[in-house]
């Protein structure tokens, strides 16, 4: 990757991460902050809203049982710039999510990057971000 | 060329000749937020003029974690520039271990009422944040944030409408309003039975939102007081320190030049506080182009019940767990 390419990477990581503390409707007392975890499943529910949306996939669990997953966001206006809308997910999709999950051990956490079915993943790098209508990609 | 068809062309070439200076400049005005630029020398500020759509001129500076009187971020990593996560972070007076870095380096000058009142509210954000299972906080379930909440925490796209006889606040946040007179009336001298001293006024009735009365008290400042709240219902921030129906506001916009503003709020409340103390120092905001659309951010019961049914009431920890 050319080194701009990085830089912009870099860039866009360096907002998730700052992102998370700053802009959510709460602060991290329930996730295991810095831990992640990557599960492939099927889309359920996509809900959006405010002051969180959230997304419920099955994941076939290490006992071969199906695992109810549900990984929040930051709220709708808050994730628009970073690509996602309310047409991002539809049931049944096969995505890849990257979470931070909940301390608690159960199927929870929130949603640090994910890859669509397509191949695409959001969130978006920053500099494709702040060309979405309406946003910038820090807001 | 048929003189009927030049007219025609020349329109179509003015505005091919428009459409590429539209794409070649970058965005419509409106459609991206407006950042400090390095370098940029802004007009003079207008005189008493507070006009506009107001956005913190740092990403992000008016929605802080750690609540009032700490508007600056936690400790970050000098190479990385993300947060200094502790791996073993200290309990709180809520039983849960957070990021230290979410404490305030100063404490509000509490009274032991005040004190008390903090140790009952629960607060999601904030040094003493605990799961949103068990939380306790009234804008969770839609309660309006009331003021100066709205400012204290949750600051976000504003736009300020000037008339010669008041000025309404419009917030992004829950889309909510408020007004502040400048019709030369007075304060409600009863916080607790507020009411405006007019001749027709309505009987005393508290407000989530107060009573608001502004006036210049320069070219470029202006200064509004707020009383007449509900009861503590409302919080002062996200973190939980304490409101009640004797606070009052101090609210101090100061127009550093054509595109910015600082906002200031100081805190007075002898039920909660020993001594007035300033929740916000000159938080730094930016004139946006009048063409910006205001996105909803709307709190709607319906959703919030949805999301704790799913998520926020699983929330809960193990019981050793983060300790």
């Amino acid at each position: 990757m050319k080194k701009a390419g990085m830089r912009m990477l870099g860039v866009a990581v360096g907002l998730v991460a700052v992102s998370v503390p700053l802009f959510a409707h709460h602060g991290a007392a329930q996730f295991d902050v810095g831990k992640k975890v990557t599960v492939k499943g099927a889309v359920t529910e996509w809900f959006w809203s405010n002051p969180h949306c959230f997304l419920r996939f099955d994941a076939a669990g290490a006992d071969g049982q199906m695992v109810h997953w549900a990984v929040e966001t930051q709220s709708g206006p808050n994730i628009l710039p970073q690509g996602f809308s309310k047409q991002t997910f539809k049931v049944g999709d096969e995505v890849t999510v990257t979470l931070e999950p909940v301390k608690n051990g159960r199927p929870m956490g929130r949603l640090l990057r994910v890859v669509l079915p397509d191949g695409s993943s959001l969130p978006l790098a920053a500099a494709d971000a702040g060309q979405v209508p309406g946003n910038s990609p820090q807001n | 060329m048929a003189k009927h068809l030049l007219v025609p062309t020349l329109a179509l070439a003015a505005a091919l000749v428009c459409s590429l200076a539209v794409h070649t400049q970058g965005p419509m005005p409106g459609a991206v937020y407006d950042r400090d630029v390095k370098g940029e020398k802004p007009r003079p500020a207008p005189r008493r003029d507070l006009a506009g759509i107001w956005e913190p001129a740092t990403a992000g500076g008016g929605i802080q974690g750690k609540g009032a009187l700490a508007m600056d971020s936690c400790k970050r990593d000098k190479a990385t520039g993300r947060y200094v996560v502790q791996q073993n972070p200290p309990l709180t007076d809520t039983g849960y271990a957070t990021v230290d870095c979410l404490k305030p380096e100063v404490e509000p000058p509490y009274t032991a009422e005040g004190l008390a009142r903090l140790k009952a509210h629960k607060p999601v954000e904030g040094y003493r944040m605990v799961p949103d299972a068990v939380n306790n906080d009234p804008i969770l379930g839609c309660d309006p944030g009331g003021f100066p909440r709205i400012v204290l925490h949750n600051f976000r796209t504003s736009e300020i409408l000037q008339t010669p006889t008041h000025m309404v606040m419009l917030y992004k946040f829950q889309k909510r309003y408020r007004t502040i007179w400048t019709d030369g009336r007075e304060l409600p001298k009863d916080p607790r039975q507020p009411a405006w001293t007019t001749a027709d006024r309505l009987p005393p009735e508290p407000r989530w939102w107060g009573y608001s009365v502004g006036s210049w008290v320069d070219d470029y400042t202006f200064v509004a007081r707020t009383n007449g709240f509900q009861d503590d219902r409302t919080w002062l921030d996200n973190a939980g320190l304490p409101q009640s129906d004797t606070t009052e506001v101090e609210e101090t916009y100061h127009r550093v030049d054509a595109n910015h503003l600082e906002l200031s709020i100081k805190i007075t409340d002898a039920t909660l506080y020993t001594r007035p103390w300033v929740a916000l120092d000159k938080l730094r905001l930016r004139l946006q182009s009048p063409n910006l659309d205001i996105q909803e951010m709307e709190c709607s019961p319906s959703d919030q019940k949805h999301y704790y049914e799913i998520f926020g009431n699983n929330t809960g920890l193990a019981p050793d767990a983060g300790k």
